[in-house]
């Protein structure tokens, strides 16, 4: 019986996790998954713990995914969206989250629209933070869930080749992607519009492409990533509709490759965007197997997180 | 460190015979009775258990799984790290069924309580019983006794009982192992 453990006490991004913490998350996942395809989908774990979601961006699946996951693992949970609270009345960050920690909460879980949000509190707070998204910056659990789901359906992640196409730009989506991939040993291409590309990118060590018929040639997994026209301040491109014709995959070119590729989303998809609906909905689509696997590693990650004792 | 040997050799397999022989006398033909080893230890005398029934009764189909109980312990958060998990593979429904719990040492009864919780998740079963190849006595720290014992041996808690099997280590094997005082 191996005696195994994290090597952080916070999940900010997957800049600060190294690989076997990765690969330690993927296998307790793997048991998680076991556990959440049983009649009875629920163990007793984390039944002393308590878990605040703080959400101050919206979010759907990531929230829900969350919530299945503390739930599954027997926590209590309380919510918290920014909107109905007391932010709009000017409270800040701090006074907020160490208000919710005054009622004995041991987890918070995460979303901010300002880059290191986490990274700040976790300095500032006793609990344990996991981050659900921080602006353009990281997206640590989507990263974790999209490599798991490559393991899943390719049997490993070193030596594939992973083209992420899109708003790289706006995506922390993209740099906790690139990260965890690069970690386990694959090799990521960007692909998009020069304007949607950050000019450093390459120092990332991340190959650059701007046609997407030549990425898609080259890659083993797509991932198309949403255009975040949230946060787009000025015009990137003339128009959505030509970067569909661009960017956008569709059935034809998907059937015109020469090999057989694995399509992701990390969702919300935009249908007839960044993808046709009948390319999201085909047997090369990995959407909704993404979406399952997002809350095993979920529970992965609270459950490794809350094994460490302060 | 010192060892002890509890059980070898013949007396090993007589163990096991015997035990085997205790379970038909109470299942007969194991029609209505499932085996859950716990894992991963008690996963490999699950494993010998089946192979010998399956050669005294000339059948082919008893029902063995295993059965993780990590996530069940109630030690979590309470010692440094976490014990990492392993697979349940039970491909049959126990609603309604005997179920008999193996395992290799029985000590303080926690994780027979915490099988007992994880068991639950798969069904009713109609009755559960427990078996060990080895019995620490006097050391509970849950109101659980064994229906099925191998050996029953009286322990420190300092010492550790070690079982090795055939398959995984080479020799079949109970040691009982004492820090020397020097």
């Amino acid at each position: 019986m191996a005696v195994e453990k994290l090597s952080t006490r916070h999940l900010l991004g997957i800049k600060d996790i190294n690989r076997n913490d990765i690969e330690l998350i993927f296998e307790t996942a793997d048991n998680f998954k076991d556990v959440i395809n049983r009649p009875i989908k629920r163990v007793p774990s984390l039944r002393d713990i308590t878990i605040a979601n703080i959400f101050f961006e919206n979010s759907t699946r990531t929230k829900l995914s969350f919530e299945l996951a503390e739930k599954r693992l027997s926590a209590d949970v309380v919510n918290f969206a920014a909107s109905s609270s007391s932010v709009s009345k000017g409270e800040t960050l701090i006074d907020t989250v160490n208000n919710i920690l005054a009622m004995k909460v041991d987890m918070v879980v995460m979303r901010h629209p300002y880059a290191g949000a986490g990274q700040f509190l976790s300095k500032h707070i006793k609990a344990q933070i996991v981050n659900a998204g921080d602006g353009a910056h990281e997206h640590p659990t989507q990263a974790l869930l999209d490599a798991f789901s490559i393991r899943q359906k390719l049997g490993d992640v070193a030596g594939k080749k992973v083209v992420i196409v899109g708003d790289i730009l706006h995506s922390r989506v993209a740099i906790s992607n690139i990260l965890c991939l690069q970690k386990l040993g694959a090799e990521v291409m960007v692909c998009g519009p020069t304007t949607l590309i950050p000019k450093h990118i390459h120092s990332l060590g991340v190959k650059v492409e701007h046609n997407l018929i030549k990425a898609l040639n080259w890659c083993d997994v797509a991932n198309m990533l949403r255009i975040q026209l949230e946060r787009q301040d000025i015009k990137y491109f003339p128009s959505l509709r030509e970067y569909a014709m661009m960017y956008g995959l569709n059935k034809q070119i998907l059937d015109n490759l020469d090999k057989e590729i694995i399509v992701m989303h990390p969702g919300p998809i935009n249908r007839g965007v960044e993808i046709t609906s009948d390319v999201a909905d085909s047997k090369q689509s990995i959407i909704l197997e993404q979406v399952e696997n997002g809350v095993a590693v979920r529970m992965a990650v609270l459950y490794l997180l809350a094994s460490q004792r302060d | 460190m010192q060892k002890r040997t509890l059980l070898d050799g013949q007396k090993f397999q007589i163990t096991i015979k015997r035990l085997c022989h205790q379970l038909i006398e109470n299942h007969i033909d194991f029609s209505n009775t499932v085996l859950i080893g716990i894992q991963p230890r008690g996963s490999y005398f699950a494993d010998r258990v089946q192979q010998e029934l399956s050669q005294i009764l000339k059948k082919t189909n008893i029902k063995k799984g295993n059965l993780d109980i990590t996530f069940f312990r109630d030690d979590f958060r309470r010692k440094d790290g976490i014990v990492s998990a392993n697979s349940n593979t039970i491909d049959f429904i126990i609603e309604g069924q005997n179920v008999i719990l193996i395992d290799d040492v029985l000590w303080t009864g926690r994780t027979i309580r915490a099988a007992m919780d994880a068991l639950l998740a798969y069904g009713r079963p109609e009755k559960v019983e427990l078996m060990v190849l080895i019995d620490r006595r006097f050391s509970r720290q849950l109101p659980i006794e064994p229906d099925y014992i191998g050996q029953q041996v009286d322990s420190l808690n300092s010492q550790r009982v070690k079982v090795s099997w055939k398959e995984t280590e080479g020799e079949d094997k109970v040691i009982l192992l004492s820090e020397s005082n020097k």
